[in-house]
């Protein structure tokens, strides 16, 4: 098991389903990280990664209405789960806490 | 622009393949998401760049997390079905203990010949590849072109060509240059040993993977008078003595054994026993005849060199081009070019001459490969015919299962497995055939164990597998699509699932089939059998009866022939050069007036020659005896001679005393012969002179016996021969049975299409006698009524035969011309002389079978005809 480990990406991903709220589906997830982060976001590397979630417990998924939009097939909605809310808040407090650390003096001039 | 929504679908094979590998908890989703994106992508970058992008997505998502896991119950449920399927088959298998016995013996003798060419094959592919180098190492071939001859190919080159690749062709790796003829008697101590071998130099263990057990092969063919032998050989010569360092003495030269090989795989073109240094031939032939190095002197010498893994052969052939356009600057009507030709084409060379080792022609595999799917496929057609013949029964069967719950796919997997188990019982059956079959095989001609071992090997035992798995399928591909076809209800509702009758043409097509293919392979054995006999007993123009051969190793022909001579059966004695009508040629150019000549083949015979076989003197004498060293001054010429030249007229008379230069002497005319074969039956007849020869030792002791008792007589010449010949066992052989070897091959041809011939009647006659048997079966009830109703017996077995009759009329109707066609366009125009192919002998074959296919279907149908009706019908 990798653990309950959360990589940069599938943070991303699980701070974006957040953001979506009732509206996270692999599809929306894509455009919205392509908004966040102005890089392309593949619905294959998405589709994993949200499948990876829901192995870890981070999200669940339900499938919801069919549209004539998608051929007449439903779309499987995200929601984060308890433990992934846990795990979004400990990796915000890890970094955090190392931003603290940091001296001024080492990141002048960036912004 | 307008579009249907039937254009906006994405490709529907990508659908069907992502519902098919995806996970059924995935699937609906993200096919979904795909048709999302590919309706953004249509408005974006265009219908057929959308159909593309989501063709590409699909097998992009084919990911193990995306596929369907193998789901254990689908799989178990197959595999308790197996036993079941199992069962159900042994069960019938028992039930129709004939039908069964028809499949599986039609499939097992099918399967024996599909075995041989396999174990042939599998021989054949293998020869050279045990060589590190194998990929790499090329041999160079060289074509031969004189000016108004066809152009020649030859296995052999010029050693002239393999000294200057080596020196002016940059990037190849390694050149050796071999020459065969190194032949003698190998003296060691008392002992004298015939032997033969090749000269090879020392980069010959760098080319070729040959390990030595002892010697180092850096070094073992560097100097002169160097030996490498094999293990067998120097078994041969010195027993269990170590052989290293040892002497061999040939004549009076001393060689010593340098390197001792490993024995050579049987599999190899080249067979070493014995290998003597190329600088031994420097210091022997190369100082008497300079020529040895000449560039057109291209008959003995064969040159393999090993390329840079980088370079093809393509890249060196321009450097080989100019090469042989600088050298053949020097010739005169005569142009060689070389060429290199790859390690693993040498077993198949086509067309080329002075071949060292065996060689296969392709077409000759393709035909036996042929003959052999021929007579599969026939066996195939009687599983189908039958299989399908007899769903009768076995259709109920299939829809109980089909009402169960069985689907299409299930009914077929059951078929298949059914036909295949059949066909690896079979197998066992086919592979005691093949044993048998195998032994025969080889003991064809000895060339055929030169070539193949067809030993047994796990490779092998996997593809005889793989052939009867692949065999089960295709024979039961066409019952399983048939069954698994079937109308459940319809079939359980009106008892007879299909109408015999619909399917029946078919199976008549495939009757048909079978008996033309196995008339065509009767007929063509018998006419070629007729033919080769014809061959055999054609009149080449001199007589052959009670003539032996007798080969001279040197020993003094006048002694030994005064010694023959006192035997009371030999009653005359000559002695040639050669024998002609063999299919070996000897030849020198000859010339009437000043600027004609043509080559003209000649065989050099002493004055008893031409009275001992009966030539035909046209005009003038025989040769007139003359002592040994004289000049040589008369010729004795065919008609040919006459035509070619114009000589006289061309009338024989007129020929007599004119004269002709042949190897730089004038030679008068002083006979004329009538024409006769002096190549084979293949070749026309050419211009064809005798020159007076006293004395061949090298050549050849012809004799006439008249005896009843051979076997004596034999043994009376070997006591003679041994008094002057203790080296060399006799070589005695009569004239006729050379002849009957010179066309072997023919004989080999008519060997195996008999034989291939009787399996296939064998086939076919189990294929028709089931259906006969089937067919009567059905119709008992019909032939009752018809009996009850006043038919008589013999109205009832013509009605049975009718149909059957006129298939076998029509496969008649179809093979004889077929088989008349094969032989006069394509097998006898190969013989030049040859006699028509007789009518008698066409159509006795087909008779034949015709005849025993009546006898089988005959008796069955009378017995039906005879059965009392009562019995059957009081069933109903």
């Amino acid at each position: 098991m990798k653990g309950t480990n959360l990589g940069e990406f599938e943070e991303l991903v699980l701070l974006t389903i957040a953001a979506l709220g009732r509206d996270a589906y692999s599809v929306a997830i894509c455009d919205e990280l392509e908004r966040y982060t102005g890089r392309a976001a593949k619905l294959g590397v998405v589709h994993a990664v949200l499948n990876r979630l829901e192995e870890k417990g981070l999200a669940k998924s339900y499938l919801g209405e069919a549209s004539a939009t998608r051929g007449g097939k439903r779309k499987r909605f995200y929601e984060i789960s308890q433990a992934g809310k846990v795990a979004l808040v400990r990796s915000r407090e890890i970094r955090e806490t190392i931003w603290q650390h940091i001296s001024g003096l080492n990141l002048e001039g960036l912004s | 622009m307008k579009r249907t929504r039937q254009d906006e679908t994405p490709p529907q094979w990508a659908v069907s393949f992502l519902r098919w590998y995806c996970h059924p908890r995935l699937a609906e989703d993200l096919e979904g998401d795909l048709y999302e994106y590919f309706q953004r992508n249509i408005t974006e970058k265009g219908l057929r760049r959308a159909r593309l992008i989501y063709a590409i997505d699909v097998i992009k998502f084919l990911r193990p997390y995306t596929i369907r896991p193998v789901q254990p119950l689908t799989f178990l449920s197959r595999f308790i079905m197996l036993s079941s399927y199992l069962k159900s088959s042994g069960r019938n298998l028992v039930r129709n203990k004939l039908f069964s016995f028809i499949n599986i013996a039609g499939l097992a003798i099918g399967m024996s010949v599909g075995l041989l060419v396999i174990a042939i094959l599998n021989d054949l592919l293998a020869y050279d590849q045990f060589h590190e180098k194998k990929g790499r190492i090329y041999r160079i071939i060289t074509h031969h072109q004189e000016h108004g001859n066809p152009e020649m190919k030859l296995a052999s080159t010029s050693v002239k060509a393999g000294r200057q690749i080596r020196v002016a062709i940059p990037g190849i790796e390694d050149v050796t240059i071999l020459r065969s003829g190194f032949g003698g008697d190998a003296q060691i101590g008392e002992k004298k040993i015939p032997v033969e071998g090749k000269w090879a130099d020392n980069s010959f263990f760098r080319v070729f993977s040959f390990p030595l057990v002892a010697g180092d092969p850096k070094t073992a063919l560097n100097e002169p008078y160097s030996l490498v032998i094999t293990e067998q050989t120097a078994k041969k010569l010195f027993g269990d003595d170590n052989a290293l360092g040892r002497t061999v003495r040939f004549d009076s030269l001393a060689y010593t054994v340098t390197g001792i090989a490993r024995e050579v795989p049987h599999q190899s073109h080249l067979r070493l026993d014995v290998l003597v240094s190329f600088a031994s031939a420097d210091a022997t032939l190369g100082k008497k005849q300079p020529d040895l190095y000449n560039w057109d002197n291209i008959w003995q010498n064969y040159v393999y060199l090993t390329l840079p893994p980088t370079t093809t052969p393509a890249a060196v052939q321009p450097a080989l081009d100019k090469l042989c356009a600088e050298e053949n600057k020097a010739l005169h009507d005569l142009k060689l070019t070389v060429s290199l030709q790859s390690l693993s084409e040498i077993t198949f060379s086509k067309g080329l001459n002075n071949n060292i080792g065996p060689t296969v022609d392709p077409l000759w595999l393709w035909g036996l490969g042929g003959l052999a799917f021929i007579v599969i496929l026939s066996a195939c057609f009687n599983y189908t015919n039958l299989s399908v013949a007899r769903s009768l029964r076995r259709s109920r069967e299939v829809s109980v299962r089909k009402v169960i719950g069985a689907r299409r796919s299930h009914i077929m997997g059951q078929f298949m497995t059914e036909s295949v188990i059949i066909a690896l019982a079979s197998l066992l059956i086919a592979f005691g055939l093949y044993i048998f079959l195998r032994k025969e095989f080889l003991s064809l001609t000895p060339e055929i164990t030169e070539m193949v071992s067809l030993t047994l090997s796990v490779r092998t035992m996997l593809y005889f597998i793989g052939l009867a798995v692949v065999i089960g399928l295709a024979a039961g591909f066409l019952p399983a699509v048939f069954f698994s076809g079937i109308n459940a209800l319809a079939a359980m509702k009106t008892r007879l699932a299909f109408n015999p009758g619909k399917r029946f043409g078919l199976r008549k097509v495939l009757i048909v089939t079978q008996y033309t293919f196995s008339l065509i392979f009767i007929s063509t054995t018998i006419v070629g059998y007729s033919q080769y006999k014809k061959i055999l007993h054609f009149d080449l123009g001199f007589t052959t009866d009670n003539v032996i051969n007798l080969k001279l190793y040197g020993a003094d022909p006048a002694a030994l022939k005064k010694d023959l001579a006192g035997l009371p059966e030999v009653k005359q004695i000559s002695q040639s050069m050669m024998v002609t009508s063999l299919g070996s040629f000897f030849g020198f150019t000859m010339k009437y007036q000043p600027g004609d000549s043509a080559l003209v083949w000649e065989n050099r015979v002493d004055e008893h020659y031409l009275p001992l076989h009966e030539h035909t003197l046209l005009a003038g004498t025989n040769f007139t005896v003359r002592p040994e060293k004289g000049q040589e001054r008369e010729v004795i010429v065919n008609q040919q001679v006459l035509k070619r030249f114009n000589i006289g007229g061309q009338s024989p008379r007129n020929a007599i005393g004119q004269f002709v230069t042949v190897d730089g002497q004038k030679l008068a005319i002083v006979g004329v012969l009538k024409d006769f074969n002096y190549g084979t039956l293949e070749q026309k007849i050419d211009p064809v002179m005798f020159r007076y020869t006293r004395s061949e030792p090298w050549g050849f002791l012809n004799l006439k016996v008249t005896t009843d008792d051979m076997a004596a007589t034999l043994v009376k010449l070997d006591e003679v021969w041994k008094k002057y010949d203790k080296v060399h066992p006799i070589n005695a052989r009569f004239y006729t049975d050379q002849i009957e070897a010179a066309y072997s091959r023919y004989a080999i041809m008519v060997k195996v299409i008999g034989f291939i011939a009787v399996l296939a009647i064998c086939i076919a006659s189990l294929g028709l006698f089931g259906m006969v048997v089937f067919t009567i079966e059905t119709r008992l009830k019909e032939v009752s009524i018809r009996k009850v109703l006043g038919a008589d017996e013999a109205g009832l077995v013509y009605l049975l035969c009718k149909n059957f009759l006129l298939l076998l009329l029509l496969a008649a109707a179809i093979a004889l011309p077929v088989t008349y066609l094969l032989f006069d366009k394509l097998v006898l125009p190969r013989f030049v002389y040859h006699k028509p192919i007789g009518w008698g002998e066409l159509l006795i074959g087909s008779l034949l079978v015709m005849l025993f296919a009546l006898l089988m279907i005959g008796s069955q149908t009378a017995r039906a005809a005879r059965i009392n009706p009562t019995n059957v019908l009081k069933g109903e």
